[in-house]
């Protein structure tokens, strides 16, 4: 599918198949028109062109409500005028579901997410977290076979969101239906996606498991992205390499050579950062054996050495 | 130096305190007190009676004879506020809705925002006397109406009719109601009407359980504001009404006029009472300092 706006395209030609009950994760850079694409998907932004099967039926003329999607938005949208309860019960009730029973699966959804206790609270009163899960039920309680969510973790304290995170995927592997989640950070999609798809300008730069994306970048802007990779020039074209992966020699025997530029201590190991010879910024994760045995000092000349096997060679730039 | 900073608050407040102790508190006393005095056909007498409360109630007792002036004069004020209520809860809605959600650009909302606000440029009683040459037997309408064969005859009901005066009423004060209607709709975050489509609402059911809710501080401000200047009035009535049209701003009036100040000031603080009531009645129904 594409969308234009204007004279711009925002997802250019976008082609991707999503297997049931996989939670993936769309991951770019801002601008690069992951949340487009959610819409599309949503059913709020309609595509410029192509087409959008959930479950083998055509789905892209139809309204939000009967795609069998749930969008759950960024900083949630929970009506401020109504009760978690109400807020939770809203679809129902827009289809007409008499009270008590909307108010009992209403109750049934909070009870999944914990938050039966606060179901008369207003959204005002409720914690970030607790918002969230809100949302969450909103959004389940229709039985969607997709869940789409746009940024659900960046309105929270880092603190809330490594929590949430896990509740997420707990929730997804409990309902057994598809998570699409648009996020920028890559920490995110590597820790949650069964399925990570990069997206770059529109387009998909690569897609695989978080291991596939993470460990066998395809391009530099890949590897860049994802980071913990050093994108290295060499004779024979860009190559890739792990920092944990990355050696450092004296300069004689590494394959580039480098100046360190300081070295700070993580509390597993160290980490060196280091400046090529055209300005590129590189790093070397060493662990403190490997550190003791050959210690380092800011300001030296060093050479930057690997294993063949730990080497992905990268596409040349599109 | 603690002298000082006691004294600087107080001081900050006076100049306002001052004016509205002199221009709102004062007359406002004043007005109650007067209430309360006797009168002649030519004079003022200080005293304490409830003779103008009572012969302002004076029959109102006995409803087998039918409804007291006053009484039918409340209910007269009381309906074409009504009326005006409703008209400019309707059409400032409305326009609202329209400026806040349709236009797209700032700048073009801007723009018809201040379009709105434009005739205010000219004195309330120039906008309403221009209705009259439009109105009138043989104003522009009638003479559109008889000579495009709608209706046989001029139509009389166009001018000096409760018809006119809610025209006139509406076209001075639905503004009133576009303002803070406009401001609590600019408020309502776009992705709650999303988050509506998305849950399945069509569009009317996302405008009674979203927007409605959402725009209700607005309305009840604008519904102030419209209530108390029509209960008020007395121009605007006798002037569209052909002082034909009984309210109780005219009866004020009327009073004033026979230097009855005491009667004019007891109806006025029954007038005040009921109009209090009104708001206190519509703040219940939400908190507007919330939006204040």
């Amino acid at each position: 599918m594409t969308k234009r706006f204007g004279g711009s395209v925002a997802v250019d030609a976008l082609e991707l198949k999503i297997p049931a009950g996989t939670y993936c994760c769309l991951l770019g850079p801002s601008g690069c028109g992951k949340t487009t694409s959610l819409r599309m998907l949503a059913g709020h932004e309609r595509q410029s062109s192509g087409d959008i099967l959930l479950d083998n039926h055509e789905v892209s003329g139809l309204p939000p409500a009967q795609r069998g999607t749930a969008m759950m938005f960024q900083s949630y949208a929970l009506f401020p005028h109504l009760s978690c309860l109400d807020n939770v019960a809203f679809s129902l009730r827009m289809r007409g579901v008499a009270k008590a029973e909307r108010h009992a699966k209403a109750r049934r959804m909070l009870a999944l997410v914990e938050l039966e206790a606060l179901a008369d609270r207003l959204p005002a009163q409720l914690s970030g977290g607790q918002q969230q899960r809100v949302a969450l039920a909103r959004a389940l309680v229709t039985n969607p076979s997709a869940l789409l969510l746009d940024e659900p973790l960046s309105a929270l304290d880092p603190f809330l969101r490594g929590r949430v995170r896990a509740e997420l995927k707990r929730f997804q592997r409990e309902l057994g239906i598809t998570f699409v989640h648009v996020t920028h950070s890559q920490d995110e999609a590597l820790a949650l996606a069964d399925l990570v798809v990069l997206m770059r300008d529109g387009r998909i730069e690569q897609q695989g498991t978080p291991l596939e994306v993470f460990d066998s970048p395809r391009t530099a802007f890949a590897a860049r992205f994802m980071g913990g990779h050093n994108v290295i020039g060499l004779p024979g074209g860009l190559v890739a390499v792990r920092t944990d992966r990355t050696r450092l020699l004296p300069v004689a025997e590494g394959a580039v050579a480098a100046t360190i530029r300081g070295i700070e201590y993580t509390g597993t190991g160290f980490a060196v950062a280091l400046a090529g010879p055209r300005g590129e910024e590189w790093q070397a994760l060493l662990s403190e054996a490997a550190l003791r045995a050959q210690p380092w000092e800011a300001g030296q000349d060093a050479g930057l050495g690997w294993d063949e096997v730990d080497v992905r060679h990268l596409a040349a730039a599109a | 130096m603690t002298q000082r900073r006691d004294w600087a608050p107080l001081l900050q407040a006076a100049p306002l305190a001052l004016v509205l102790l002199l221009f709102f508190v004062f007359p406002l006393v004043a007005t109650a007190v007067v209430s309360l005095w006797n009168y002649t056909e030519y004079s003022l007498v200080p005293d304490v009676t409830s003779r103008n409360y009572a012969e302002m109630f004076e029959g109102c007792g006995n409803l087998s004879d039918g409804l007291c002036t006053t009484f039918r004069t409340y209910i007269s004020t009381l309906r074409l506020c009504g009326l005006v209520w409703l008209c400019t809860l309707v059409l400032g809605f409305t326009v609202s809705y329209f400026l806040a959600f349709h236009v797209r650009s700032d700048t073009v909302r801007m723009a018809l925002f201040l379009v709105c606000t434009a005739p205010f440029l000219t004195s309330n009683v120039i906008r309403m006397i221009s209705w009259l040459p439009l109105l009138g037997r043989e104003g522009l309408v009638n003479q559109a109406l008889v000579g495009s064969g709608v209706v046989d005859a001029p139509q009389d009901w166009l001018l000096f009719s409760d018809f006119s005066v809610v025209l006139a009423f509406v076209h001075l004060y639905t503004l009133f109601v576009v303002v803070p209607v406009f401001n609590s709709m600019m408020r309502i975050d776009r992705r709650l009407l999303e988050a509506a489509q998305d849950a399945g609402a069509s569009g009317w059911q996302t405008l009674w359980h979203v927007v409605v809710p959402l725009t209700k501080p607005g309305l009840v401000i604008g519904s102030i504001f419209v209530i108390v200047l029509v209960m008020g009035d007395f121009v605007t009535i006798g002037v569209m009404g052909g002082q034909q049209i009984a309210s109780i701003g005219k009866i004020i009036q009327v009073q004033m006029s026979y230097l009855q100040f005491p009667a004019a000031a007891a109806q006025a603080v029954v007038l005040l009472g009921l109009v209090l009531l009104v708001i206190a009645a519509m703040t219940k129904l939400i908190d507007i300092r919330r939006e204040l």
